[in-house]
């Protein structure tokens, strides 16, 4: 086995290395535990944090890559397969490996389109052959299979309340005593609602295709949390490209004024000119071309496919900093003009000193909430870019890849509602808790609505 | 007021410029000629002559910026950044790679997209408004907190989601509407409904959000409480206080969008296969004709520096104490 790390992993693991430590700084400052203390009091928040956390593991485990090795050669030399495999592909392998022809339903045991068969006297019917995994343990499909599906979701759901009692009982109550103040009802709410999902989806998937096949014969569901990374890169990698650019030229602009406040004006006047699909349409389109040109750069598919997404996360980053940057301007503007800022450039404070001292710490709100709002905004853009043709790599799994794959089978009677709605659910609990999420972020350390309520 | 406009018109030059120089930058510098005869010619196999071809059909065969080979000022205007970047200046878009005149094409599809987008953000615009009020007028009840949560479920569902489950249901399911095409004239609204009520719908979550923080905020304004005290009624106070200062920022945000409208919307006709600006768009993308797509950023740069110049106009026209100098 040989690890492999591609660019946008090693880049995720840096940002959950940096939330990590800016939690730790947090809990250590008391001027910012206040704030979001508030956060941590909201059992909306709270309860939306935990379904993003869900995400993210998944996220995570799914930013883990290697190569498997191949059986050593005659003179015991050591290849590694082609194919890029994650953590998740390795849990996931029942899905995986389950692969059928072509479309089949939900908990189908057979197949979604008629074919010739041979009978068991040899003559040919037309008929749906069974799946070749979907059901494929039980002896009459007609007649066991829905109390088949019962049973396995009622020992599903009861283990995972098994291990939600559990955990109730292990660990709750001291952590209870010492933060009493967290909502911990609609945490444990929440946690339920997970646990019986997956325990559900545990006992079923291997048997079932829960959430159909495509067309291909992929199980949905694989496909489903196989996208769940790419959309949270997007979101979570394409901010973090924008931070640099409207931070810093923000900052600068409503800093030093003058020359430099024209120049990334005039900057962010031309870029926010262009309709923002068409620059990143042209600048996907550009980068295709040259990736096309030059086959010899990638190793895999996995590391174009990789390095396109990276390329789009910094495509989107450029766009759409222009925006946070005019805030930050506006802001710095008058955050400039303070007492205490007059009175250390009156001291002769140096230019950084003061940034770093003064101002960032007075705008350090406005960035965090604009990036927690930016980023349920990405999570959807993506679709709607891959259905332009300007999203992720084609063979990348997708909800916007999903989706258009998707929609003109909508077309077919009767319909393949599956796919689609695999893709959209997902999206939508994501975007929802994102949404939620940075709504109370935002009311917490904004001090104008803290002044309201 | 004049002076003004004159200036606003030549600090919209050089951002012109800028465009045009990314996106020359963008296609022609970073994407070769050579690079592009490629990608349509196929890449492998093709011969030099046939490279060669293909860019003196279409006028790429000169320098990017100096013709040292030509006499008088054809040093400067026979090259590719003149003929193809600079005229767009005259509002000369030149030829796409089916050898259509961009510029007619604009025109003509120009009224079919805004057939769709200009019913879409007026009746949005009212819509969004009425239910953004109607929160403001129950805030602090269990009205304004099923309000805000569902249109925060609707903000988190992708705006493919309502085109497809629209099309479905309207046009598959119930058969209300064509599934896709255009008419002109009096057939147009026919086939113009269907997206309309889809592009309201998937905007309303959104949109009734943002202004019911704008009414917010007025609300809790001076004058406000001023007249509650005076005894008006809460409707009264809504209506003639609150709606009336909080259209100020509303109008001048709609103004600023109001030229954009004639870009039309991209995914909207292309699934309900509007011969409109926004599938021209679309299609030029997946066919990869660059000019086009260089003609539709020239076009949607002018547009948006107009919606600036129309916001501080209007900022003139509806608040008496902005002056214009």
């Amino acid at each position: 086995m040989m690890p492999v790390v591609l660019w946008t992993d090693l880049l995720v693991w840096l940002l959950m290395a940096a939330l990590v430590g800016a939690v730790l700084l947090i809990r250590r400052q008391p001027h910012l535990r206040a704030p979001w203390g508030r956060v941590a009091r909201d059992p909306m928040a709270m309860a939306a944090a935990l379904v993003l956390a869900a995400y993210t593991a998944i996220a995570l485990l799914d930013s883990l890559h290697y190569r498997e090795a191949l059986p050593p050669g005659p003179q015991g030399e050591v290849h590694y397969a082609p194919e890029v495999k994650s953590v998740l592909d390795r849990l996931l392998a029942p899905l995986v490996e389950r692969q059928e022809k072509s479309y089949s339903a939900p908990f189908a045991t057979h197949a979604f389109a008629r074919e010739t068969l041979t009978g068991p006297d040899g003559q040919t019917i037309r008929d749906f052959p069974r799946l070749i995994h979907g059901g494929a343990h039980l002896a009459d499909p007609v007649r066991d299979r829905a109390a088949d599906i019962l049973a396995r979701l009622a020992a599903g759901l009861g283990g995972g309340l098994v291990i939600w009692l559990a955990w109730l009982g292990l660990r709750r109550g001291p952590r209870r005593r010492r933060h009493p103040q967290l909502p911990w009802r609609a945490m444990d709410v929440t946690l339920l609602a997970l646990m019986l999902v997956v325990g559900a989806l545990v006992a079923l998937a291997p048997h079932y295709h829960v959430l159909g096949t495509d067309k291909v014969g992929q199980d949905v569901l694989y496909a489903s949390l196989k996208s769940v990374r790419t959309g949270f890169l997007i979101g979570a990698l394409t901010t973090l490209v924008t931070l640099p650019f409207s931070v810093g030229l923000g900052v600068a602009a409503g800093y030093f004024g003058g020359r430099v406040d024209d120049a990334v004006q005039y900057l962010y006047t031309t870029l926010n000119a262009i309709p923002g699909v068409l620059l990143i349409a042209a600048a996907v389109l550009i980068l295709q071309a040259q990736m096309e040109a030059h086959p010899d750069w990638f190793e895999t598919g996995a590391e174009r496919a990789d390095m396109r997404l990276l390329f789009l996360c910094l495509i989107l980053g450029v766009t759409s900093w222009t925006g946070l940057a005019r805030l930050l301007r506006g802001e710095v503007l008058k955050v400039r003009e303070l007492d205490y800022v007059m009175a250390a450039r009156a001291f002769g404070v140096s230019h950084g000193r003061i940034l770093g001292r003064h101002i960032l710490p007075n705008i350090q709100h406005i960035i965090l909430i604009s990036v927690v709002m930016d980023f349920s905004g990405l999570v959807l853009a993506e679709a709607v870019l891959s259905y332009v043709g300007v999203g992720v790599d084609p063979g990348m799994y997708s909800f916007g890849n999903m989706i258009n794959g998707a929609r003109l089978e909508l077309a077919r009677e009767p319909v393949v509602w599956w796919q689609l709605g695999a893709a959209f659910l997902f999206m939508f609990i994501l975007v929802l808790a994102a949404n939620l999420l940075a709504d109370s972020i935002r009311d917490a350390l904004d001090p104008r609505t803290r002044q309201r309520t | 007021m004049s002076a003004y406009l004159l200036r606003r018109l030549a600090y919209a030059l050089p951002i012109l410029l800028g465009v045009n120089l990314l996106t020359f930058a963008l296609f022609f510098m970073v994407n070769t000629p050579d690079d592009m005869a490629r990608l349509h010619l196929g890449v492998k196999r093709v011969t030099p002559e046939a490279i060669e071809n293909w860019k003196a059909a279409r006028g790429y065969d000169k320098p990017l910026f100096l013709n040292v080979q030509a006499s008088g000022s054809g040093v400067l205007t026979d090259t590719i950044f003149f003929e193809k970047s600079l005229a767009m200046f005259a509002f000369e878009f030149g030829q796409a790679d089916d050898g259509r005149d961009i510029g007619n094409e604009i025109r003509t599809r120009m009224w079919p997209s805004l057939a769709i987008a200009l019913p879409t953000f007026v009746i949005g615009l009212l819509v969004n408004i009425s239910v953004a009020l109607i929160l403001v007028f129950f805030r602090h009840s269990y009205v304004e907190w099923t309000g805000v949560v569902l249109a925060v479920a609707m903000m988190s569902i992708s705006g493919l989601f309502y085109i497809i489950a629209g099309q479905y249901l309207f046009a598959k399911v119930w058969a209300l509407a064509p599934i896709s095409g255009y008419q002109d004239g009096f057939n147009a609204a026919r086939f113009v409904w269907l997206p309309v009520l889809v592009g309201v719908v998937g905007g309303l979550g959104a949109g009734a959000r943002w202004y019911r923080t704008l009414f917010l905020e007025e609300a809790g304004k001076d004058y406000v409480r001023t007249a509650r005290a005076k005894g008006l009624s809460e409707a009264r106070v809504l209506f003639r206080h609150i709606l009336k200062n909080g259209m100020v920022p509303i109008l001048t945000g709609a103004v600023a969008v109001f030229p954009l409208l004639f870009m039309g919307s991209l995914i909207l006709e292309s699934f309900f296969g509007i011969p409109g600006l926004g599938s021209y768009t679309i299609d030029a993308i997946n066919a990869q004709d660059f000019a086009i797509v260089r003609a539709m950023v020239f076009l949607g740069a002018v547009l948006y520096i107009l919606g600036l110049i129309l916001t501080d106009l209007s900022y003139t026209l509806v608040d008496p104490r902005v002056r214009l100098k």
